[in-house]
């Protein structure tokens, strides 16, 4: 296992980039610790693709370098990097039984045979697919041969670092659940590094120590799953995390307090200097308290989900989503009060910190 | 249910439509009242794909088929949309009988999962051809692809080709096709599952309104019961090519007849524990005693397997909860709440708590368990029903 450094890294898929809209990645510039589980997350043309591809080896950067464990690996192939990959669909051979498929990386680089058989009975045993070790891949299901690809990423116990690149879009939600808590439990036993590209939050958050959000092109957060649902330091992970995601609502700052149109709201500090630059005030719809004193909202609809509802409201003429339990009702007057531990305040995008 | 449509158009294709003079602005709206199918199956090469499904869909309304790969949700949506011809059964337009009706003669859309949409046209002329295929003239065709582009946000892009696009892209030129044809049926067949996470919560808020306005029958299949409970409407749930049950889809996710349903309609899944009913309580070796929800009193004595949800657990005790205790395996966090797996008695279950709880594996956990949204079933998995208090 490796740790893992991008040195000022950017990249750019045209020959002369000139302005940073050439770039697909921009600067990153971090240090990714040994045994971390590491998730990759943002929409489609974030640049989290390119940059595992950096990391495995299939692209090399524009500019910067890339180092495991202290040694540049920039110029290796992914072959000589020593990773592990997993890809979006599975890759197996269909002629290959089960067990063979997964020792295969092992007797490739000439295991002894006895070790082989314990590692491979080890691994099925993690992924619980004793019952058809010795089964041909063809014919099993998707799910199954994606489970067989999983399998093969975590055979081999000596690599720097296990790549995943969306591996559980081809799985039915239920299968999701015990492949996910599965890879958890294989990485609190076992530490490997592991970096996991995904756009779905939930994998995101579930999966990793560290979650890694990217947004055009630029890392704009990396935070444990708690500091990037209560602190976000971008409008964006304020958006992107969180189901729905979190209200923001244009104010104008005075001390501690936002003018939200009518209504002043009492913040939990003041807001250092934001001069001249757009300034927002985000709530997420957990932290937003429906009853009869507050301010007022007019209610747009209501949407049971389930568990719990979603209120969708205006305030000040602009949109409010509001979580409720399963069992809460709308008042008939309705009001809302804000949770100051729920309040953060964003200039031109960026979070700004509130003093005591 | 009121049709929305023109009498005058419900025998012809949209090719008829768009030339008949009377229909004006509203010459491709679709000539679907109803949709039925009426004992439908489905064999191929000796497989059953679908077992005698009815079913019966108004106009104006949104139907989900939910239930994992396999289950025969495209089966079904290929015979609705005459792409395939059912075994046995027959598939009713209004009344009429159009089991044997080629696809080209219905008017249907249809979205899949993989995107498809004519390579060498640009987006703008990919979601005219529905149009100038009919016969539409300039302003109809400007008109109603600049309005579906503005509603799948793709003015930028219309005179892209599709292949210099993303994915999410693509897939919502796909849709505005759809959304253009103004077709009697709208089948989307897991539209959003290969888009961004967020796209996808935007578009299932978005995909009702736009496609209800149209006045369809609009059947979405999903593996996903999030996405069911997004989209609102009728839910119809699917396992082995037979349908379950058919509902509005809170009144399916919370009522579901029986255990097969239930699970289907779960994510996370739903917890299992096998017990017995002894009078008055539910009693298993090594399980506190659970005490029978009064409205489930009339269930007669012997084994049963309680239902629960992962939200139905908690890590303190209320009014009306009931004590248990199982193993910690691994604990989720993601970032508001927490996903405790657990195992009991061999058996996985799921906690869902709210806060950050980060237990060591291997834990015996305390919990209470909110009795309120017990599901029992009976020893052939079907649920037992509730009686309403002082039945």
């Amino acid at each position: 296992m490796a740790r893992i450094d991008l040195d000022h890294i950017r990249h750019a898929y045209m020959a002369n980039p000139s302005s940073d809209a050439d770039y697909a990645l921009r600067e990153v510039h971090h240090s990714w610790d040994d045994g971390g589980a590491y998730a990759l997350l943002g929409p489609s043309g974030c640049g989290k693709t390119t940059l595992l591809n950096i990391i495995s080896g299939l692209l090399t950067p524009s500019e910067g370098k890339i180092l495991f464990d202290g040694k540049d690996v920039t110029g290796l192939q992914p072959e000589e990097r020593n990773i592990a990959q997993v890809f979006q669909f599975p890759v197996v051979y269909d002629t290959m039984s089960v067990a063979d498929n997964l020792a295969f990386p092992l007797r490739n680089r000439g295991m002894a045979e006895a070790d082989v058989q314990a590692r491979v009975a080890e691994v099925l045993e993690m992924i619980d697919l004793v019952d058809i070790a010795n089964r041909k891949a063809r014919g099993l299901t998707a799910d199954l041969k994606q489970k067989i690809s999983l399998g093969r990423g975590l055979v081999r116990a000596d690599v720097n670092a296990i790549l995943f690149d969306e591996p559980l879009t081809v799985i039915d939600p239920h299968m999701k659940w015990q492949l996910r808590s599965q890879l958890k439990l294989l990485h609190r036993r076992f530490g490997h590094t592991m970096v996991y590209v995904t756009h779905d939050q939930t994998e995101a958050l579930t999966f990793a120590d560290k979650v890694v959000v990217m947004y055009g092109g630029e890392i704009v957060q990396i935070g444990t799953p708690q500091e990037l649902f209560e602190r976000p330091s971008h409008t964006f992970v304020g958006y992107f995390i969180g189901s729905p995601g979190m209200n923001v609502l244009p104010v104008a700052l005075d001390g501690a307090r936002a003018q939200l149109g009518e209504q002043s709201i009492v913040l939990p500090g003041a807001a250092s200097r934001t001069d001249g630059k757009r300034t927002e005030l985000g709530i997420r719809p957990e932290y937003i308290r429906l009853g009869a004193s507050g301010m007022p909202v007019s209610v747009r609809a209501i949407e049971d989900i389930g568990r719990h509802k979603i209120v969708r409201a205006m305030i000040e003429g602009h949109e409010l989503a509001i979580v409720l339990d399963e069992d809460s009702s709308v008042p008939a007057d309705p009001h809302v009060t804000f949770d100051p531990t729920g309040i953060n305040i964003y200039a031109d995008d960026w979070r700004v910190k509130l003093g005591g | 249910m009121q049709g929305v449509s023109s009498p005058a158009a419900s025998t012809g294709s949209d090719l008829d439509g768009a030339t008949d003079p009377h229909l004006g602005g509203k010459a491709w709206e679709g000539f679907f009242y109803m949709l039925e199918l009426d004992k439908v199956s489905k064999v191929s090469n000796g497989e059953a794909h679908i077992t005698d499904v009815s079913l019966r869909l108004d106009s104006g309304t949104l139907n989900v088929l939910l239930g994992p790969t396999l289950s025969g949700k495209t089966s079904l949506m290929r015979i609705m949309a005459g792409l395939d011809r059912p075994t046995r059964g027959r598939v009713l337009s209004d009344g009429q009988d159009v089991t044997g009706l080629a696809v080209q003669k219905r008017n249907v859309a249809m979205v899949y999962q993989q995107f498809i949409n004519y390579p060498a046209m640009t987006v703008y002329e990919n979601i005219a051809s529905p149009l100038r295929i009919s016969g539409a003239d300039k302003a109809t065709i400007e008109r109603e692809v600049d309005r579906a582009a503005e509603l799948l946000r793709l003015g930028p892009y219309l005179q892209r080709t599709p292949l210099n696009l993303s994915g999410g892209q693509q897939q919502r030129t796909a849709l505005a096709r759809a959304i253009v044809k103004k077709a009697g049926l709208v089948l989307l067949d897991e539209p959003l599952a290969n888009l961004d996470y967020k796209l996808r919560e935007e578009l299932r808020a978005e995909l009702p309104k736009i496609f209800s306005e149209s006045g369809a029958i609009f059947v979405y299949a999903t593996t996903e019961p999030s996405e069911a409970l997004l989209l609102g409407g009728n839910t119809a749930t699917l396992s082995e090519g037979r349908i379950t049950q058919v509902g509005s889809t809170v009144e399916v996710f919370r009522n579901p007849v029986d255990m097969v349903t239930a699970q289907t309609f779960s994510d996370p899944p739903m917890n299992l524990l096998p017990m017995e009913k002894r009078q008055g309580k539910f009693v298993k070796q090594g399980v506190r005693d659970i005490p029978v929800p009064a409205a489930l009193s009339h269930l007669a004595d012997g084994p049963c397997t309680l239902g629960f949800r992962p939200h139905n657990l908690s890590l303190t005790a209320e009014a009306g909860t009931t004590p248990l205790s199982a193993e910690v395996r691994v604990t989720e966090i993601t970032g508001s709440e927490s996903y405790i797996h657990l195992i009991h008695e061999g058996r996985r279950w799921v906690m869902l708590v709210k806060g950050i709880h980060d237990i060591e594996a291997g834990t015996m956990l305390e919990m209470h368990l909110d009795t309120r949204y017990l599901l029992v079933f009976d020893r052939d998995g079907r649920t037992v029903r509730a009686q309403p208090a002082g039945a």
